[in-house]
């Protein structure tokens, strides 16, 4: 883990879970693996906190424990796991997704099971009737069954799946997973499970009855009566969704750089093979081009011709997002996943030397890109720029790392005067050091926002007090000049402080969000080249 | 070194191959480098729309949401005698939950789980309003029958600590976890800790192969 991970974990953990888990996860996360009277000796907690902070990770998937070193006699020992520590930045965007493809009812699903974790199916389908009730008019209720029906159709595509069972841990066996694994463990792949995607049979009564005075009890795990599907944990599957979102970068550069029609061909390509295609596959499986016609839906409008034209120009297009496999069936057409990403993160990549040095540099940097090693003349030529500023860009460049020298010695003694020194830019290091630039800005936001937050803290909680007060007189009844009264008591220059804070926070909120875009894309590109190899 | 003299640039090999003359030289840094530069190219501005909206109020609802929830392990605080209250309205308008949260104990190491202890504490508890001075006589005979047995050590040690154990909960009005229980009580006895191994089955542990001698 790099410093910049770390440090971003711990913000994150902060901002969710508090201080204490944050302590405990981050010395977890830079020693590797502990046991529990190794972690709290050293984080100098009370056990009792330790305990319930390992209990929250685990909870939240972010934690895994297992038999330790010293096999399964030894203490049981715990890890964190980065990654998904991570996924706490991209929780507004499952959730949207989710809104986006099932409606306000899958928003709410989604939103419940990543706050607690896992979840059962009954615990969540009541709570979300419940919201929904509660914000549904009058008389009106949310029944069980259309919840249940979208929980259903979240877990056929796979968002949702089943938290992999452990066998009932004895004191100080591992929660060991049901193959034996070495020591030391290794995740447990939900997939593995054959039910894993099974639903289970739940007994829910009926209607949800909207009663208005009762107050908003959440009842949790404890005493919620047998539903039939205790011990059937589900979580969010976080793979497909960043399955789903790879599908959605590919789609939208399609249409960015040939047109609406071709990206949605592309779509329709994706969809019919999101099920066949394995997750980690350089390649969807390969599609007929009388397939994909019969598959297109008629509100395109597209002609069979036109989708042989179509299909071609995506073939030939240079960032060779379709390939042509064979000619049976009108020609066997592939999406190109990985090359696909590759690109995208090319892309990534010239965009930003393009945004921090401008475009020259930008044209010096791809040229790098393609023409892998060039001398300093070989440069100033090809790129078309004056010898002084062209050196000047490069050595901006090197000294930003973007770019790196390249030695060839013609006599093996390496002497300076008679080796070739060529620049060069390897896409995937770069990469890597873009990624871990993103982890230090997101950061950086988090910190600046708790900053900002932390300077206007008076000013926040009065304005909230005088909220609660508005809200309270308002609920009795009270007259206009009483509220006018209240709403004084905060004068005009507070209020544009005020402003201008939320405004700056929103900025840094989005700010993080859009961050977290980058990160997303240049992870799938390095994730895809460790999966090939 | 070599070169014609001091403070002037000489180099091992020939520059020229590099690209560069003696006149270019970029500038030799005077120090690290600020630690807010100057940027010649302003940043493009955030992408604004309704998706990006709507994702940020998300996130701002889901980071409020998230410091009520049991999940969000405070520090012990000091509680103070009597509840303010301020605190009861609080609690009904921000909807904090109790830390009413049991999370599924079958999924995870026993080890974490606070129950055994503070559960015994209780049953011992329950069981020190009936005790009477009656009972403690009879332990006090059974401790005298085990003498003569012959067993004596590990189960007088047994006995004797979970008798003052009961002894010293009488005294504790506040809810302690059982792990600061045992330390106190450790530090009360006689019993020096290191000989007695805290593993999982406290107390229940067989000591009949006891190496290290007890005084």
């Amino acid at each position: 883990m790099t410093a910049q991970e770390v440090r971003l974990c711990g913000l994150l953990l902060q901002e969710h879970f508090g201080n204490v888990v944050e302590k405990v996860g981050t010395h977890l996360i830079r020693s590797g693996v502990l046991n529990l009277r190794a972690l709290a000796h050293e984080t100098k907690l009370p056990l009792d906190l330790v305990k319930k902070s390992l209990c929250v990770l685990v909870q939240h998937g972010m934690c895994t424990f297992g038999a330790g070193r010293r096999g399964p006699a030894g203490p049981v020992e715990y890890r964190i796991n980065c990654e998904h520590v991570f996924h706490m930045l991209r929780y507004p965007r499952y959730i949207y997704t989710a809104k986006s493809l099932y409606g306000d009812t899958g928003e709410l699903i989604v939103e419940e099971i990543l706050q607690r974790g896992q979840m059962t199916m009954s615990s969540t389908v009541k709570t979300v009737a419940d919201r929904l009730t509660h914000n549904m008019p009058e008389g009106q209720s949310m029944d069980y069954s259309e919840v249940v029906s979208v929980f259903s159709q979240l877990v056929e595509t796979h968002f949702l799946q089943r938290c992999p069972p452990l066998a009932s841990a004895g004191s100080s066996s591992s929660g060991a997973v049901d193959t034996p694994l070495p020591v030391a463990t290794q995740p447990t792949e939900p997939e593995n499970h054959p039910d894993c995607y099974k639903l289970p049979y739940i007994n829910l009564t009926g209607q949800l009855l909207q009663s208005k005075h009762s107050s908003h009890t959440k009842k949790l795990f404890s005493g919620q009566p047998l539903c039939g599907d205790d011990g059937i944990y589900w979580q969010v599957n976080f793979q497909r969704f960043h399955l789903h979102f790879r599908d959605q970068a590919i789609i939208s550069a399609v249409s960015c750089k040939l047109d609406q029609s071709s990206s949605e061909i592309v779509r329709t390509m994706l969809r019919m093979s999101e099920v066949t295609t394995p997750a980690h596959a350089a390649f969807t499986q390969a599609l007929s081009a009388n397939e994909i016609f019969r598959a297109l839906l008629s509100s395109y409008n597209i002609a069979r011709p036109i989708l042989d034209q179509y299909l071609s120009l995506l073939v030939d297009d240079p960032m060779e997002f379709v390939g042509k496999t064979g000619d049976s069936g009108g020609g066997m057409y592939v999406v190109n996943l990985h090359r696909a990403l590759a690109n995208l993160a090319r892309a990534t990549l010239e965009s930003v030397v393009q945004e921090r040095f401008g475009s020259r540099s930008a044209r010096i940097f791809r040229l790098l890109l393609r023409k892998r090693h060039l001398e300093q003349k070989q440069v100033e030529d090809f790129a078309m720029i004056p010898a002084k500023e062209a050196k000047d860009m490069l050595y901006k460049l090197l000294s930003e790392n973007l770019v790196q020298l390249q030695e060839i010695p013609k006599t093996p003694d390496y002497a300076p005067s008679r080796t070739f020194y060529l620049y060069t830019v390897n896409q995937l290091p770069t990469a890597r050091l873009l990624l871990q630039n993103c982890y230090k800005t997101v950061g950086n936001l988090i910190e600046r926002r708790l900053y900002e937050t932390k300077e206007n803290k008076r000013l926040l909680e009065k304005s909230q007090r005088i909220e609660a007060i508005l809200a309270s007189l308002q609920a009795t009844g009270a007259e206009a000049a009483q509220l006018t009264e209240v709403e004084e008591m905060i004068t005009v220059p507070e209020r544009q402080q005020l402003e201008s804070l939320r405004h700056h926070i929103n900025k840094l909120d989005s700010s993080e969000n859009q961050v977290d875009e980058t990160i997303f894309l240049l992870k799938s590109y390095i994730n895809s080249t460790q999966a090939s190899h | 070194m070599g070169g014609k003299g001091r403070g002037i640039a000489a180099f091992t090999f020939n520059i020229e191959s590099l690209g560069l003359t003696r006149g270019s030289m970029p500038e030799t840094q005077r120090g690290p480098t600020p630690l807010f530069p100057q940027i010649e190219y302003k940043p493009g501005p955030l992408k604004a729309g309704e998706d990006e909206d709507y994702m940020r109020a998300l996130k701002q609802e889901m980071r409020g949401r998230m410091k009520d929830l049991p999940f969000n392990i405070k520090p012990h605080a000091g509680k103070g005698d009597v509840e303010k209250y301020k605190e009861k309205y609080t609690r009904e308008i921000k909807r904090i939950e109790d830390d009413i949260w049991t999370p599924d104990w079958n999924r995870l190491p026993k080890e974490l789980k606070p129950q055994k202890k503070t559960i015994r504490r209780k049953m011992d508890t329950k069981k020190n309003a009936k005790i009477s001075s009656k009972d403690k006589e009879e332990l006090l005979s059974k401790l005298d029958q085990l003498e003569k047995k012959g067993d004596v050590k590990s189960d007088e040690e047994d006995e004797a600590k979970g008798e003052k154990k009961e002894v010293d909960e009488e005294g504790e009005e506040e809810e302690i976890e059982g792990e600061q229980l045992d330390e106190e009580l450790e530090e009360e006895n006689d019993y020096i800790a290191s000989y007695f191994e805290d593993g999982d089955d406290y107390g229940g542990g067989s000591d009949d192969n006891m190496d290290e001698a007890t005084y």
